[in-house]
């Protein structure tokens, strides 16, 4: 039973960790399109709709966890952070769609470089129990 | 009128991109567009448009951490608590300045801009020499450390990125009181 539903937080395994490395991925991707002047392409579409998919994915897991009696260490800061989380890839979606120029790609760039900072937070927010 | 759609985006863009992107940049922008067309330099294209990301993304981060300290918790700090829904609702108002991009639009960019800088310049120095005033963390405390100094930078570029399209629009700035 070492599950993420039995131990520990349900926000930090492996799951989160894929969801980290590949925001990081996308970043890194979306800079060097924005450097050589490039606007989002469809691997960037693709980027976001997989990293949407492990957002959802993780969420999924938290409202497991909280259906099946778990508490989160600041259950408000944690909820607010899980809903901001899962609209991010979209509002980089969007806004990249409307500015389809190196600077679409500079904004996709700049939301997965948020991304993994409030998945931190998220755990963060789980797991503190004292203060 | 110096910068057409076409001519910024026909270089970097794949064809395929540019024939898809084409009609949703014109549906989309569509109010906007107008506007986009009046001055030489809108605010709210370019690196505009990333800076009004950043702003969207720091409005969120603000409203949820000051409503959710408001409605939680507000007797343990109401002036840090209030000062952060003032941050959230500057940064808010500071995004759709830019990004309506007309001429009320740069005024009131410039001046949430402004009363940024001010804020978390102000409010660094505060906390930095009466930690007793702001109890629990802002937006602008240790001038936005806690944001990676974000917030400090922001307002600057913001700034900075008001300046640079004014100049490119000369004597041009007080046009489109006309349309």
């Amino acid at each position: 039973m070492t599950g993420a539903a039995s131990a520990g937080s349900p926000v930090d395994g492996l799951l989160a960790t894929v969801t980290i490395g590949l925001s990081l991925v996308l970043a890194l991707w979306s800079l060097v399109a924005a450097v050589r002047h490039r606007p989002p392409d469809l691997a960037q579409s693709i980027g976001l709709g997989l990293l949407e998919v492990a957002l959802l994915a993780l969420t999924v897991l938290a409202l497991v966890a909280v259906a099946g009696g778990e508490r989160a260490g600041e259950p408000g800061a944690f909820f607010g952070y899980l809903v901001t989380l899962v609209c991010l890839p979209p509002l980089a979606w969007v806004l990249a769609r409307m500015e389809p120029t190196r600077w679409g790609s500079a904004i996709v760039c700049a939301v997965c470089l948020v991304v993994p900072v409030v998945v931190v937070r998220l755990q963060q927010t789980w797991e503190v129990v004292g203060g | 009128m110096v910068d057409p759609q076409p001519s910024r985006r026909a270089p970097d863009a794949k064809p395929t991109h540019a024939t898809d992107a084409g009609p949703t940049h014109a549906t989309d922008a569509g109010p906007t567009h107008a506007t986009d067309a009046g001055p030489a330099r809108a605010t709210n294209a370019g690196p505009g448009r990333l800076l009004i990301a950043v702003y969207i993304l720091f409005a969120i981060a603000a409203t949820s951490r000051a409503g959710l300290q408001i409605a939680t918790k507000f007797d343990e700090a109401p002036v840090a608590y209030l000062l952060s829904a003032v941050a959230a609702l500057i940064y808010i108002v500071a995004a759709v300045g830019l990004a309506r991009a007309g001429h009320t639009g740069r005024r009131v960019a410039l001046a949430c801009c402004s009363v940024e800088l001010a804020g978390v310049v102000g409010v660094g120095v505060l906390s930095l020499v009466d930690a007793e005033l702001f109890p629990d963390e802002t937006v602008w405390s240790g001038f936005g450390s806690g944001y990676g100094y974000i917030p400090l930078v922001l307002p600057v570029l913001g700034l900075l990125w008001l300046w640079r399209t004014r100049t490119r629009t000369g004597s041009g700035t007080d046009a489109p009181i006309a349309a």
